[in-house]
């Protein structure tokens, strides 16, 4: 029969991690790609799949973001649903699982941001929370920011109009300060993204690169945990000060 | 392989098309027309869809069921404000809004159901086969209820849907087959009762959804309002007529305003008559497109604002957007094109029939699905953020707004106090801080073995399909095994309620095109009979003894004729009795016409 002999024209040959060395469907031996290669089932990509290796990456934090869209591409076109609306139902939950990973990686890796927390995560070992704080050279002004706020929000248009003017320019005048510093962050994350990328990736057992590493990571981690949480307050001086913003939260993490 | 359909479920209106080898088109009825109106009415005689149950909506309001989509997935507490603009009784069960018609109370995916029924013949008629599957596609800020809502409409209507698809993502398949369009595209899609906007990349073939943004009340419903509300204040002032207390007056009042909008899309004036019942004369106005503008104008700016947020939400500045794309028929007001060209600085394409283009694009999605389209693949995304109520009444999001589609994120859940069986979880849809502010979608519980506090640990995986809607399944981590999660929707139908409507869908079901002709011949004798015996009240002194004689006789005939199940005999029945009354009506037209003058008369010597 033809299809035991040709490979679909989406099935590109590549070294994906499967969940199974053989195939699920004709138990036939899987040789690392994930079309089965005797019966042409799509096959279900390994839960321990990092999102690097899924997108055909090298770990590292400046990547090719034309690469990583294409890939997404490719992959999606091997993989989505849409493709296995006729197939049998073992093929269209793993084309379910598949494109669910695939889609987390890609959003993952293509947010700056979201790609330095998880290669934080994923070289921690372990899925260890980033928690928000406050910068420490900003914890005083951060504080007294925080009592203008409430009291801004606790008076209502209408009264005590000239106090309510004066928070609200001091408010706008902090926004642009924060703003301005969390761009700051940025730049200084951008710097530990060429530190890490410079750092030789084929070091195992190399105590000396893995101490290198750590401080790499730990720059980043601080980085971003104050970095959420200059963000959360702009965001929430944002929602106070201008009626027209989306209630609540941003759409980016 | 079996032919899928691809549907176009509207507020107003509704189509069918499928994709043959030179492309997507659309299947027009026995009348040539691609639109079948969203109207169903409950009649005596049975079953109306479409254009003969729009005729029969200002005969027979409370029985006659039109934008029905409005209450998709929704509760009364949602439609609160709305209500007294619709002729028929709303109920609610289980937070599934009911429409109660006579006796029987039916819920919107049954209602929807028979709409699909009529697009599903209408399709068969004309393909020569049985259909089965269809692609339906829904308003792309739909939430989780509404969408499960249109899958449930599917199943009753005895319909396999194999993917619930967003209209102006649908829209731009049709496009993007069309011009072979790369770069961005922003999709501003105004219904007859929804509002989406859609920012996409199209690169390749692929059909990346950024953003998406929208408001599922907003259409052309509320500018038809707009124009009823003032229409309804003009003829109290004019007429001492209260229109809202006689349902009837009300949707022609409705039908009316509709017909004046449509002609304002084209024309600078439009004129407007209502003839008032019981001979209380006729209400005319001519309406200039400024006037009707200055009505709406505030709903159309609703629509900006969204389109902003989806903007920010893809990362793009207008000036990056390189096509406007406008669907709907709305999107036909002068109005709405020339807001949308303003805030993109981009001259909008309307190029595809915007009545058509969602129908065609859901073929589209059919081919590919099918299999016979290899080239094209759409990348959607959720429209709005999916999270569990955590402590404090506050909304622990899981899933962000505008993720790409099929995503899932796995939750940790254990027990706080010894020997606990069970953990609540209560999941939202929604962009607010608190639970209150948030869509409830559904509530599980997890049954965990009785252990101490914080020893169990179940993983509980929240997935959302390519279709938009949410599938939960649990795992405990320690014993490996799954546990099925009977989850209770907060504002939808159970599975043993649409069993139950899936076999009920057969007792009304006008299955054959002889039995729906009978159906609607049955119909329209009613209606010339009422309308013949109340005319005859008026006859003494305009037409003679024996003419009043034969069209007693007529009416006899076309009685005794309407119980047989030929509708050739009902038809004929219904010519005899226009000719007979022929005579009458022209009398009657001459003595309205004339009080008519005599009443505008007697105003001319009063002024």
């Amino acid at each position: 029969m033809s299809e035991h002999t040709h490979q679909p024209e989406s099935g590109r040959t590549r070294d994906l991690p499967m969940a199974r060395s053989m195939c699920w469907h004709c138990q036939s031996e899987m040789t690392g790609e994930y079309f089965c290669g005797r019966c042409v089932k799509v096959q279900p990509l390994s839960k321990e799949l990092d999102y690097f290796t899924c997108l055909n990456l090298p770990r590292k934090l400046n990547l090719d973001e034309q690469a990583l869209e294409e890939t997404f591409y490719a992959l999606s076109r091997s993989f989505h649903p849409d493709y296995y609306a006729t197939k049998d139902e073992g093929e269209k939950a793993i084309s379910l699982g598949n494109t669910a990973l695939l889609n987390t990686a890609y959003r993952t890796l293509k947010d700056p941001v979201q790609r330095a927390e998880y290669l934080i995560r994923l070289e921690a070992g372990s899925a260890k929370d980033i928690r928000t704080s406050p910068p420490a050279d900003l914890f005083d002004e951060i504080l007294e920011l925080q009592e203008d706020l409430d009291e801004f929000r606790s008076l209502s248009a209408g009264e005590s109009d000239e106090r309510r003017q004066e928070l609200l320019e001091k408010l706008q005048a902090d926004r642009r300060t924060l703003e301005a510093r969390k761009a700051q962050m940025e730049d200084r994350l951008q710097e530990q993204f060429g530190r890490w990328d410079a750092l030789p990736t084929e070091a195992e057992g190399d105590a000396d690169v893995q101490t290198q590493k750590d401080a790499v990571l730990a720059g980043m981690q601080e980085i971003l945990s104050n970095r959420t949480y200059v963000k959360n307050i702009v965001n929430d001086l944002v929602a106070a000060t201008s009626p027209t913003a989306e209630p609540g939260r941003s759409a980016w993490h | 392989m079996a032919l899928i359909v691809g549907i176009d479920l509207g507020t107003t209106n509704s189509l069918v098309a499928y994709t043959a080898g030179d492309g997507p088109r659309v299947i027009s009825g026995a009348r040539g027309q691609a639109k079948v109106p969203s109207i169903v009415g409950l009649t005596d005689n049975g079953l109306l869809v479409g254009d003969p149950a729009k005729e029969h909506l200002v005969r027979d309001p409370s029985r006659t069921i039109y934008s029905v989509k409005r209450f998709m997935g929704k509760a009364i507490a949602d439609v609160a404000k709305e209500l007294h603009y619709f002729p028929y009784a709303l109920q609610e069960k289980g937070g599934v809004i009911r429409i109660q018609v006579g006796e029987k109370t039916y819920s919107p995916p049954q209602i929807s159901a028979m709409i699909l029924k009529e697009l599903k013949l209408r399709a068969e008629a004309h393909l020569g086969e049985d259909i089965t599957k269809a692609v339906i596609t829904v308003p792309a800020y739909f939430n989780d209820s509404q969408r499960q809502a249109t899958k449930d409409a599917g199943l009753i209507a005895g319909l396999e849907v194999l993917r619930i698809i967003n209209e102006p993502t649908a829209a731009s398949l049709a496009y993007g087959l069309q011009q072979n369009t790369q770069g961005c595209v922003a999709v501003y899609d105004l219904g007859g009762g929804t509002f989406d906007i859609s920012i996409l990349k199209l690169k390749d073939g692929i059909f990346e959804v950024l953003a998406t943004n929208g408001n599922t009340h907003l259409g052309g419903d509320d500018f038809d309002r707009r124009l009823v509300d003032e229409v309804i204040r003009d003829i109290d002032t004019r007429h001492g007529v209260k229109v809202e207390v006689s349902p009837e007056l009300m949707q022609t009042v409705r039908l009316e305003a509709e017909k004046t909008k449509i002609r304002l899309s084209d024309e600078p004036q439009a004129h407007m008559a209502v003839s008032l019942p019981d001979g209380q004369g006729t209400y005319e106005r001519t309406w200039s497109r400024d006037e009707f503008e200055a009505l709406v104008l505030d709903l159309v700016e609703h629509t900006m604002t969204p389109c902003r947020r989806a903007l920010s939400d893809a990362g793009l500045e207008t000036g990056q957007i390189d096509e406007v794309v406008l669907v709907g028929g709305s999107t036909r007001m002068p109005l709405i094109r020339s807001r949308v060209q303003e805030l993109f600085g981009k001259t909008p394409h309307c190029d595809l029939n915007p009545d058509e283009v969602v129908a065609l694009g859901a073929a589209v999605q059919a081919g590919i699905l099918a299999g016979e389209n290899k080239d094209m693949l759409l990348l959607d995304v959720t429209p709005l953020s999916l999270g569990i109520e955590t402590m404090g009444n506050v909304v622990s999001i899981l899933i962000r707004r505008n993720t790409t589609i099929p995503t899932s994120a796995k939750e940790m859940f254990t027990t706080y106090v010894d020997g606990q069986t069970g953990v609540d979880i209560h999941v939202l849809q929604g962009e607010r801080e608190l639970v209150k502010d948030n869509r409830s979608l559904a509530r599980f519980q997890l049954k965990v073995p009785p252990l101490p506090a914080a020893v169990p640990r179940v993983e509980v995986t929240f997935l959302i399909d390519a279709n938009g809607i949410l599938n939960v399944t649990a795992s405990d981590i320690r014993t490996g095994e799954s546990q099925s999660v009977q989850v209770k929707p907060s504002y939808g139908l159970t599975d043993d309620e649409v069993e139950t409507m899936i076999r009920e869908s057969f007792q009304f079901a006008a299955e054959d095109i002889k039995a729906r002709q009978v159906i609607e011949a049955r119909t329209e004798a009613d209606a010339i009979i009422m309308a013949t015996e109340k005319a005859l009240q008026r006859a003494t002194d305009l037409i003679t003894a024996e003419e009043i004689q034969s069209i007693h006789h007529a009416i006899e005939a076309l009685r005794v004729a309407k119980a047989h199940d030929d509708h050739r005999r009902i038809r004929a029945g219904i010519a005899d009795m226009e000719k007979v009354t022929h005579h009458l009506a022209e009398a009657l037209m001459d003595a309205t016409l004339k009080e008519a003058l005599e009443s505008k008369k007697l105003s001319e010597v009063t002024d």
